[in-house]
């Protein structure tokens, strides 16, 4: 087994860590870092549970190796919140609309809701749809997920404010 | 924040129920910071790991743990062969470990507890079984045949004992008035629950001998019941159980039993002497977890020429898996449709469940009335067209109406099932769209389900206690589970509504069977009504004690004094109040003082089914209707859906948002039911375990939802309130299918209704 040293930025935060090298981001940031919001649905890439933004980018962190973020900025939903808890708009939106349910997704949603809306700032509710599909959910039907996202784009919580 | 609706005419004004409040803890969640079960980490904890078996059916010859027991870091190996005999499942069918043979591959052959999950992943590798295979049988059809393979070998038949028929009326008669007569046979699938998070618990037994379970489970009180039969059987008997639940990450009837691993984790904790975590990967949720079971079912109704129903027949075979869990018990909720829906004198049903050696049968979200309703819900459309009667026409010709007492005795209280119709006629655009057989068409489902709890226990209560402290704070400590449903927000408008108090003045303490008074579980779309009428009148009792406490401190009189706005004041002269916690520091602070502490415990008055499966066992039925435009692929059989529709008599909606929140996640997974899921397998073996190859809706899947709420206020419920829990996708299938005939011409009797069977030449 081959230690690797990682250095990167994390939720604003320059971190290290020393990991056996085929340990994933996913894991990495549970158990090293004790993210706890990064949640693990599936392991295989296919739920989305566990998306966290890379260089902007959301990536599945259960596919990516921790290794791969050496030199990166990684941001997950605990880097989301601003200080004193002032929350994200999409943070704000998925409370005001309903967006949550038993919750276990909605980490891994807002992450890449916060991705989509970085690329396109004002995507429609299909655009939405399409930008969001890799994340699954169980309980809510997507509909207010939907609603949640398009309300930000829409200015409906202060569109821009944030981290 | 949320806007207070605006008080309809004749109504009374409402200052929290009915607003859209944000779910108390989704401000936790959007952070993160909720903990579910794989996030719960203890000093010294260990982990659980299951080997399960490598045959549907064989006979366990021996096994060699030796290997396994050498691997640094592990602390426990078990085995049927060195632990007490612990079952599960109703029939006590289902030994945690299993001993002599295993009947299905999700079998438990043995289990480890290990420093690391790695570690326990490795020393399951390094167990080895000799087994000897068996026939096996995967058709509930042949195994109920002369010389089919036994599964319990001590039983003589793979028929389960159950008493699953319903008669009433008389057949013949109801035959012989028909004029016209539909008979065909549908089948339904297998599909699983598919939660976010996948099950799991963590078990730690505290130096006085007392066990404390960590589950996200929907049944803390029966699982304290029943984990304390296992503690018997580690002589433990007489110790104390303590289930906490976690933030659950999905549950939908799927935590609505105890399971052997549970037991497994258990006993692992007992043996080690630290806490032992087990949590199931993606894969094991898919074939380790009982799921909705297969169903044939073969079904016919007739009416005479002006419509009216005359008789409807249904014979059921329910694929029961090896074990029984509840899924055995679904065709007591399969009968509510076939019998109450619509009015129909003549009833004959009968249902048997067969072993297999397939996975085994639990509750899912709907309990039996989806695939009930599917078929039952098809036929009607079949039988419209014969009369030559609009399918939305028919029902209305048969609809039920309140007052009415239906022949397997449901008290039938309030009912909007003609308002959900019409509601639907009008959404759909209904009488210009139906019947063109042009690619595009449109379908309705109607359904009915338990709405004012079911007595399926001889309990079907919940208790609150009720505690308000100096700030006029309220804490309502709930025997309710929230699964992600809603149910603490719902509770605590109930308790804010009937205290005079903002929703932000009250927290909802669940979760703990040392801190609250006993429930018997979220099932059976029983919480808002069971545990709000149990918040309901608790908090009656607490403002009740506090106005009689505070009417001399006013100077006036108890009947003339209210609660409004965390103020106590009197009716007749609002000049005369008082902060509410003013007046509860005035009772506290003072030689003799008191605090206000109440507690209720709500059971309905509902009867247990007799043996005739006959009886009021809810206080109130839940009625709506789907409705679905779709377009028809005619090369490829792609289903689109262009509308959806969900009109549902909810009695009064306490929180719009999570009711509309109910419906629209029920019709994901409804639409799913209709058009994909299906848990595939090659001779027991599950075939899909993963997300890939098991579908659910996916964001560009889902259509946007049209909720129509009807409120009905039933007389019981909680400010009219009736459960909505699952009645959000039984109506799915059937109005999908009936759309799809509606543009096609093609009658899809087997679900899912995947393109395949639609480009098919004969109908399905």
């Amino acid at each position: 087994m081959i230690q690797v040293k990682i250095s990167f930025q994390l939720n604003g935060d320059a971190v290290t860590a020393e990991v056996p090298d085929h340990t994933t981001l996913l894991e990495m940031l549970r158990e090293e870092f004790e993210l706890l919001g990064v949640k693990e649905g599936c392991g295989h890439g296919e739920c989305g549970s566990c998306t966290v933004l890379v260089d902007q980018k959301s990536v599945n962190s259960c596919l990516m190796l921790a290794a791969y973020v050496n030199g990166r900025t990684v941001q997950t939903i605990e880097g989301l919140a601003g200080a004193q808890g002032r929350l994200d708009p999409l943070q704000e939106a998925f409370v005001k609309h309903g967006a949550v349910q038993c919750g276990f997704c909605t980490p891994g949603m807002i992450m890449s809701a916060k991705a989509l809306l970085a690329e396109n700032p004002n995507p429609s509710r299909d655009e939405i749809r399409w930008g969001m599909a890799g994340n699954l959910c169980r309980c809510t039907g997507y509909v207010k997920i939907v609603d949640a996202v398009e309300s930000v784009c829409k200015g409906g919580c202060s569109c821009g404010e944030g981290s | 924040m949320a806007k207070v609706l605006e008080p309809k005419t004749g109504k009374p004004e409402f200052h929290t129920v009915g607003r859209r409040i944000p779910k108390l803890d989704a401000l936790e969640k959007v952070q993160g910071k909720a903990a579910y079960i794989h996030d719960l980490k203890v000093p010294r904890m260990l982990y659980g790991k299951i080997l399960w078996s490598e045959h549907a059916h064989a006979r366990i010859r021996k096994i060699d743990t030796s290997r396994a027991e050498k691997l640094p870091g592990v602390k426990a190996v078990i085995t049927g062969y060195n632990t007490p005999e612990i079952k599960t499942g109703f029939f006590k069918d289902n030994p945690v470990l299993k001993k002599d043979k295993v009947r299905q591959f999700r079998d438990e052959v043995a289990a480890v507890a290990a420093e690391s999950e790695a570690i326990a992943e490795e020393a399951v590798r390094l167990i080895d079984v000799e087994y000897e295979p068996l026939p096996a049988v995967f058709d509930p059809v042949e195994a109920m045949a002369e010389g089919a393979p036994l599964i319990h070998e001590d039983k003589d038949s793979n028929i389960l004992k159950l008493p699953w028929k319903l008669v009433c009326g008389d057949m013949d008669q109801g035959r012989s008035q028909a004029d016209f007569i539909v008979e065909e046979s549908y089948s339904m699938p297998w599909v699983t629950h598919c939660c976010m998070g996948s099950s799991g618990c963590m078990a730690e037994f505290h130096a006085n001998g007392n066990l404390t379970v960590h589950s996200p489970t929907q049944i803390r009180y029966l699982a304290q019941r029943d984990f304390g039969d296992a503690m018997k059987a580690l002589g433990l008997k007489g110790k104390r159980v303590q289930v906490v639940n976690t933030a659950i990450g999905g549950a939908f009837g799927s935590k609505l039993d105890t399971y052997p691993f549970e037991f497994i984790t258990i006993l692992l904790a007992y043996y080690t002497g630290r806490p032992v975590k087990l949590v199931f990967s993606r894969e094991e949720e898919f074939f380790a977890t009982p799921s909705r079971q297969k169903v044939d079912a073969r079904i016919s109704q007739g009416c005479k020429k002006d419509g009216h129903l005359t008789f409807r027949e249904v014979e059921m075979v329910l694929d029961n898996g090896a074990y029984t869990s509840w899924g055995a018990t679904t065709p007591s909720v399969m009968m509510m449709p076939i019998s109450s829906l619509y009015k129909v004198p003549n009833i004959y049903y009968e249902a048997k469940c067969v072993y297999t050696n397939n996975i085994y049968a639990t509750a899912m979200r709907g309990y039996g009335n989806p695939q009930a309703t599917f078929a039952i819900e098809s036929q009607i459309d079949t039988l419209a067209e014969q009369v030559g009667i609009d399918p939305l026409q028919f029902r209305m010709i048969n609809v039920n109406t309140p007052g009415e007492i239906t022949p397997q005795g449901f008290q039938i209280g309030s009912c909007g099932l003609k308002e959900c119709l019409e509601s639907v006629r009008e959404s759909l655009d209904w009488d210009n769209k139906k019947g063109k057989q042009d690619g595009r068409g449109v379908g309705l489902g109607s359904l009915i389900h338990v709405g004012g709890g079911a007595r399926i226990y001889k309990s079907d209560g919940c208790g609150t206690i009720i505690k308000l402290d100096d700030f006029a704070k309220v804490t309502v400590m709930s025997g309710a589970t929230d699964m992600g449903q809603g149910s603490d927000t719902v509770i605590a408008q109930i308790v804010a509504e009937e205290l005079g108090v903002e929703v932000d003045d009250v927290i909802v303490v669940m979760g703990n069977t040392d801190m609250e008074t006993w429930d018997v579980g979220a099932h059976a779309s029983r919480t808002t009504f069971v545990a709000g009428n149990s918040a309901l009148f608790a908090a009656r009792k607490a403002k009740e004690q506090i106005l009689d406490l505070a009417a001399p401190l006013l100077q006036a009189a108890k009947e003339d004094l209210s609660i409004k706005e965390g103020n106590v004041f009197s009716r007749s002269n609002p000049e005369v109040s008082m902060q509410l916690a003013r007046v509860l520091r005035a009772l506290h602070f003072k030689t003799g003082g008191t605090q206000i502490v109440a507690s209720h415990f709500y059971d309905p008055p509902t009867q247990m089914l007799d043996r005739e499966m006959k009886g009021n066992f809810s206080v109130a039925y839940t009625y709506g209707v789907h409705g679905a435009e779709v377009e028809v692929d005619k090369e490829t059989g792609h289903v689109e859906i262009l509308k959806y529709v969900i009109a549902m008599d909810v009695g009064r909606a306490i929180n719009t948002m999570l009711v509309e929140g109910q419906l629209e996640g029920g019709a994901a997974m409804g639409i799913g039911y209709s058009l994909m899921e299906e848990l595939k397998a090659d001779q027991g073996k599950i075939l899909n375990p993963n997300f890939l190859d098991y579908k659910i809706l996916t964001f560009p899947d889902m259509p946007d939802i049209t909720s129509i709420i009807i409120e009905t206020e039933d007389q019981f419920g909680p400010f009219g309130a009736k459960g909505i829990g699952e009645p959000p996708l039984v109506g799915s299938a059937p109005a999908i299918a009936n759309a799809i005939y509606d543009a096609t011409g093609k009658r899809v009797r087997s679900l899912p209704i995947i393109p395949e069977k639609l480009v098919a030449q004969e109908d399905e």
